[in-house]
């Protein structure tokens, strides 16, 4: 079927601003991903998908620009023994970065793609699969023109996390970038992203598990307030897989982050969790597609917002369980703290279950602080602004602890304090 | 130590008188007992004593060592040295029993200008005191009330009063839901705080808390007044007899 003229018209006016790279190994692959993304055209507002979030700004030929925040706060896993890999304004600093030799992993830069990599059964693979039933064309686009990113192969079990850090300099970036992780079976790592990454930030990250190979995947979206971010997440797991990822979102205007799981082996688990925390100008989305189709597999959603000031949540969540999948567990919750009467959060939670042996369930919440517990604290003689904190920071907790490594939780609850406690001055 | 006088309050929301003209005086030292039916106005004046929204005071005052309690916020008034055993203890998932606690204890220093407690000083103190209510350190860890029984609701209230060594107490049903054993350990938490500085106002429906926790005076509420006052045989009198005799006596 035919495109509206509109939505081929701001298509092609996107695709004009931008320039394919070509030759090596992912061209083919950039080059389908291009027919792809023609096919379906960019989302505007009359999307189903993009009910809750205008994608104008995502879409628009021009990145409106975003000012780099100034701040002395110490950037996030800066203490932590870890593998730095640094971007600016999505461009790879080798200087910055360490040397990135670590036994149990290979790294590569996708802009250096040569004819013959791992990495061709893989790029654009999983995006392509995560096309269906639902579209998502700034995924394709992501694939098509990703200027840098990295691959890496996870071959054993490196001794510390990758870390990707993602430095905004100027007020117009516009970047694209595109990861691939492959981890071997019984490989073992955990990837660590942060930074807010450009005025707007187009990512993708294709992650395959193979049998028995476990990821932790933790980011932190940087606090500039005008950045925007479409990012997307396909992972695939084999037999006895775990894919674990959470996303601390802190500010920023536009952020939509897509998550699409795939079990393709049984016995495998997947958890996806996020909390953002908004004040005015924000505006955040998740949607999450999680597709069971092997035996006995469990996955969990845990999504918290704390909103505040005319702030705005979105949560579009799915779970497909398809006719074999056969004791699947799956579980969805997403809630919204909102501060004041000013924020809205809008949820969108979605089972769709084929099979007849499965426990799945849902729900989605949204309220103020709970005024008992307000009273209860302040009686014991906690002031109401560390009281409300208290409350706020249990309540985004229970998202955090998503996270395994406990010393990870620390740090992340340690942001969400410390926003907590500008905005008490 | 506690002066309320004349104290009359109805609901914010409706036009509800609850008190309607509470006098009542409890001295450094002393344990005052509440008793009365349901709807006497008894949890009502422990509400408005520790600031929850929803009452308007319509006349009268309540001083709090000479301070006007009905003028200060909340934390205020904790940190003046009011304490309210809860009733029914709110449950707060996320926040840690211990870490609950340790931010009460030096919000309340703080307010009154005194050092905050260290770590190692707060972790020995609440240790012995929660050894004294069998409280284990499990449930220290917990978060606050969540999915803690009945009776040990009651002892985390207790043990939040040992910590936080208030002036004026008021124990708001503290016995119900509780079991004799449970009582008991209750009881002997808030005994052990007796003290000469100390005022207690005990509200209770039942005169069993009373053979733990013995008063000094007994006030009988009903209909938003206290209508008779007395020593503790007025609390004997009650258990034998109920309330209707003394209702007819005053009516």
């Amino acid at each position: 079927m035919a495109l509206p003229q509109a939505k081929q018209d701001a298509t092609e006016a996107r695709i004009a601003a931008l320039s394919l790279p070509e030759g090596g190994w992912a061209e083919p692959a950039r080059r389908e991903a291009l027919a792809r993304l023609r096919a379906m055209g960019l989302p505007n507002a009359r999307d189903e998908y993009w009910k809750f979030t205008r994608p104008d700004t995502l879409v628009s030929a021009e990145a409106p620009a975003a000012r780099v925040l100034e701040t002395d706060e110490t950037p996030l896993f800066d203490s932590r023994d870890r593998l730095k890999l640094v971007f600016v304004d999505g461009v790879f600093s080798a200087e910055e970065s360490d040397d990135p030799s670590l036994e149990g992993v290979t790294i590569d830069r996708l802009a250096e793609a040569k004819d013959i990599h791992w990495a061709k059964d893989l790029y654009g693979v999983l995006e392509a699969r995560g096309q269906d039933p639902v579209a998502r064309p700034l995924a394709a686009l992501n694939t098509a023109f990703a200027t840098d990113g990295l691959l890496i192969h996870v071959t054993g079990k490196p001794s510390k996390p990758i870390s990707l850090i993602y430095r905004h300099v100027s007020d117009t970036s516009d970047a694209i970038l595109h990861h691939v992780i492959k981890v071997d079976a019984g490989a073992e790592a955990t990837i660590l992203e942060n930074g807010p990454a450009a005025a707007r930030f187009n990512k993708c990250m294709e992650v395959d598990l193979a049998e028995g190979g476990r990821l932790h995947h933790i980011r932190a979206q940087g606090r500039d307030h005008e950045r925007r971010a479409a990012t997307h997440v396909f992972a695939r797991l084999e037999k006895e897989s775990v894919f674990k990822s959470f996303t601390l979102s802190v500010n920023g205007a536009m952020t939509r982050n897509e998550v699409v799981v795939e079990f393709t082996g049984d016995d495998a688990v997947a958890h996806v969790a996020g909390a953002c925390m908004g004040d005015g100008d924000f505006h955040h989305d998740d949607t999450v597609f999680v597709t069971h189709d092997a035996v006995n597999c469990e996955s969990r959603q845990v999504f918290k917002k704390v909103l505040r000031n005319g702030a705005t949540g979105v949560f579009q969540g799915k779970i497909l369980v398809k006719p074999d999948a056969q004791k699947t567990d799956g579980y969805q919750i997403s809630q919204s703290l909102l501060l004041d009467e000013d924020s809205q959060f809008l949820a969108k939670p979605e089972l769709e279950i084929y099979a007849d042996d499965v426990a799945c369930s849902h729900g989605s919440t949204s309220g103020a602080i709970d005024e008992d517990g307000l009273f209860y604290l302040r009686a014991r003689g906690v002031p109401r602004g560390t009281a409300e904190d208290l409350l706020t920071i249990a309540f985004i907790a229970e998202a955090v602890q998503e996270v395994e490594d406990e010393s990870l939780q620390e740090d992340l609850v340690e942001r969400v304090a410390g926003w907590l406690a500008r905005r008490r001055g | 130590m506690l002066e309320i006088k004349n104290l009359h309050v109805k609901l914010e929301e409706e036009d509800k008188q609850i008190l309607k003209g509470v006098d009542l005086t409890v001295e450094a030292g002393k344990v005052h007992a509440i008793m009365g039916p349901n709807g006497s106005g008894k949890s009502t004046l422990s509400y408005v004593l520790s600031g929850r929204d929803g009452y308007e005071v319509t006349d009268g005052s309540a001083t709090l060592l000479g301070e006007d309690l009905l003028d200060m916020e909340v934390e205020e008034r904790a940190a003046a040295g009011l304490f309210l055993a809860f009733q029914y203890p709110v449950e707060i998932p996320g926040v840690g029993n211990m870490t609950f606690l340790r931010t009460a204890v030096n919000a309340q220093r703080k307010a009154r200008g005194q050092e905050e407690m260290s770590s190692a000083e707060f972790l020995k103190v609440i240790r012995a005191r929660a050894k004294d209510l069998k409280i284990d350190a499990e449930m220290l860890k917990r978060p606050v009330n969540v999915g803690f029984s009945g009776g040990e609701k009651k002892r985390n209230e207790i043990l939040q009063m040992a910590m936080l060594e208030p002036k004026m107490c008021i124990l708001d049903e503290t016995d119900s839901g509780l079991d004799v054993d449970a009582m008991k350990l209750v009881a002997d938490g808030v005994n052990a705080l007796r003290d000469e500085g100390r005022g207690f106002l005990v509200i209770t429906h039942y005169q069993r808390l009373l053979d733990h926790i013995k008063p000094d005076v007994v006030h009988i509420m009903a209909n938003g007044r206290i209508i008779k006052t007395g020593g503790p045989e007025l609390a004997l009198e009650v258990e034998q007899n109920g309330y209707a005799d003394i209702l007819e006596e005053v009516a």
